[in-house]
């Protein structure tokens, strides 16, 4: 067969790697003792897990008062972290649902670390609404089941109840989702183990996959179901957050902009989060030709995309807070950006809108040090954002004699802190004990640009 | 009973892709591919049926709407009811956001079960990897003998140009 070149691709993976090469260069990490490097991240992340584990039973223990909060501001620092943790997962479901219908192939090489990412960041927003329970060992009373008091069952009209549903519905759908992508995988490091123990445990994991034709086709189409299905997840799961603020009528929350202020904010700081982690590991793994310049240049251009809807988002609010007439809701707005929290407000928007404008030069787009600068500068203004909303619509309500102002205390932050010592333990983990890079599906797309070969795929 | 195999090795996708489309044209057998991912067009060169898992999901979806819809009627209108804010008791649009979230967990979870399910891939089941590096960098291709007038000189020949790594013959037991 004639070599056909594309002008018009660019290669997904570099090097002229070949089928082999992909396995033993994903999986060759597993075979070694874990470096240095890894367990000076490790120590550093388990301890910040630790102080975060003692702040919260410090919290159980004493009450929900050990957190700067107080009779007007009953939501501040746990909320915020809530849903700028939910926020950061839905890159990984944009990454592998969204970009496979659209059938963008670059998301191979990252869509099995960005699932995972999905999941640890679903597993640090969850831990928050449930310790701000207040009586955590309640929690089970949000799950609708007969019980002797009535049987009195839960209020189905209630945001707080759909939020309980949508979060767990996306938790267990993303967990299924990257699992199931996982067993092809699994099978690849059962068949080259050496190690008896390592071999019975992939051998337990991988469910007896031998690569049939006939199971792949039809895991071809679970994995189309599963992607048609998430993508509404993903969309529904933040609105229905958002929902939480918007359904109530605080000024500056009550607002039907925020459903899609909310999902593009998630995506644009889970896109941050996920250049943040691969720059990281491409690094340290030397995925390089896995994870090219292409990759990042890529993951650049879609936070110029949902970062504009970010910015636009701003702007519609402050517009209509002034049409509307409003004095509440203009009093919040001017109150967000003068107010005593301005500086948050002004933190928000030279993170999220400044910053990313540098990303319309390709020049800095394929500059690695400047976009891993970039996505942490991201990350901090979309945490901030949400402690914008929440925290400058409450501290000035309706009524100024109950104005108050909100103060972290040291165990809000440890508990801040401790919710990034989680996810990075358990991202750390992950790096040491399954393939972060979907095996199975880069050996699908080697071929892509060099020629006629697999590129239909 | 026990039948003959021919399992054939491949190096690359396009090369098991051609020897399929092959084979099928001569009135081979096919027993099935085995490939390190899914290449495109292999099950269509096979001529395996689309698969109906697709009414798996749908069928669960509705199952899980429905449940969950009468679930929320039942509870909030009949079992218990609460007056909230003066609400009418089947508020219907309050309960769409709880009743989308468990038709896609009804979905998604029913499908994957049934996924492998129908493919007899179980926890902790013993693989039969049928040639190694079936999972690594090998495609092969399982023909069965199945009568006199098999000849594994003419599937040799036919296989000449897709660059055939390997040939092998097998007898498999039940």
């Amino acid at each position: 067969m004639a070599e056909v070149y594309s002008t018009l691709r660019t290669p997904l993976v570099l090097d002229n790697k070949s089928y082999s090469d992909v396995t033993r260069d994903v999986c060759e990490t597993l075979d070694h003792r874990p470096s240095t490097g890894w367990w000076a991240a490790f120590i550093v992340s388990f301890s910040l897990l630790i102080i975060g584990a003692v702040a919260i039973a410090y919290q159980i223990a004493t009450g929900v008062g050990v957190w700067g909060l107080n009779n007007t501001i009953g939501w501040a620092f746990d909320i915020t972290n809530f849903v700028f943790w939910i926020g950061i997962g839905h890159a990984g479901t944009l990454i592998s649902a969204i970009l496979f219908l659209f059938r963008q192939k670059w998301r191979t090489s990252v869509n099995r670390s960005a699932e995972a990412m999905t999941i640890f960041a679903v597993i640090c927003a969850g831990v928050f609404p449930i310790i701000h329970l207040g009586r955590p060992w309640f929690a089970f009373w949000l799950i609708p089941y007969p019980n002797f008091r009535g049987p009195l069952w839960i209020n189905f009209r209630s945001p707080l109840v759909w939020d309980m549903f949508a979060i767990s519905c996306y938790f267990t759908i993303s967990f299924v989702f990257w699992f199931t992508g996982l067993v092809p995988d699994l099978a690849t490091l059962r068949d080259r183990a050496t190690s008896k123990i390592k071999k019975k445990i992939y051998s337990f994991l991988s469910f007896g996959w031998d690569g049939s034709n006939r199971t792949w086709h039809r895991y071809e189409k679970v994995y189309l179901l599963l992607a048609g299905l998430a993508t509404p997840l993903v969309v529904s799961v933040h609105t229905i957050v958002s929902w939480d603020f918007a359904t109530s009528v605080i000024p500056g929350w009550h607002s039907t902009i925020l459903p899609p202020y909310f999902v593009a904010g998630a995506v644009f700081s889970g896109f941050a989060m996920v250049l943040t982690l691969m720059i990281i590991v491409r690094r340290v793994l030397h995925f390089e030709a896995y994870i090219t310049l292409h990759h990042i240049e890529q993951m650049c251009k879609v936070i110029i995309a949902t970062g504009g809807i970010v910015a636009l988002s701003y702007a519609t609010e402050l517009f209509v807070a002034y049409y509307s007439g409003n004095e509440y809701e203009r009093f919040t707005f001017i109150n967000r950006a003068l107010g005593p929290y301005g500086w948050t407000y002004w933190t928000m928007v030279s993170c999220n809108i400044l910053a990313p404008q540098l990303f319309w030069f390709k020049k800095l787009r394929r500059n690695v040090a400047v976009v891993f600068v970039v996505s942490i500068i991201i990350n901090v203004g979309m945490w901030f954002e949400r402690f914008v909303i929440i925290m400058t619509s409450l501290t000035r309500d309706y009524l100024p004699a109950s104005w108050s102002g909100f103060t972290p205390t040291i165990i809000d932050i440890a508990t801040l802190v401790g919710s990034f010592g989680l996810f990075f333990t358990l991202f750390l983990l992950f790096a040491r004990l399954l393939p972060m890079i979907s095996i199975g599906e880069v050996k699908s797309v080697l071929h892509y640009a060099n020629n006629g070969k697999g590129d239909h795929i | 009973m026990s039948r003959r195999l021919l399992i054939n090795v491949f190096a690359n996708d396009q090369d098991i892709l051609n020897a399929t489309n092959a084979a099928r044209e001569n009135g081979y057998t096919i027993v099935d591919a085995y490939t390190p991912y899914a290449v495109h067009g292999l099950d269509k060169a096979m001529g395996i049926r689309p698969t109906r898992i697709g009414w798996i999901c749908l069928g669960l979806g509705l199952l899980g709407a429905a449940a969950k819809l009468w679930f929320q009627i039942w509870t909030s209108a009949f079992d218990w009811p609460v007056n909230v804010g003066g609400k009418p008791l089947t508020s219907l649009p309050a309960f769409v956001p709880v009743t989308f979230e468990v038709t896609v967990l009804f979905a998604g979870v029913g499908t994957v079960i049934a996924f492998f399910l129908v493919s007899r891939l179980l926890p902790g089941k013993k693989p039969k990897v049928v040639y190694e590096g079936v999972t690594n960098d090998r495609f092969v291709l399982v023909l069965a003998e199945e009568d006199a007038a098999f000849d594994v000189e003419n599937v040799k020949n036919l296989f000449a140009p897709f660059h055939i790594v390997k040939m092998e013959e097998r007898v498999e037991k039940d």
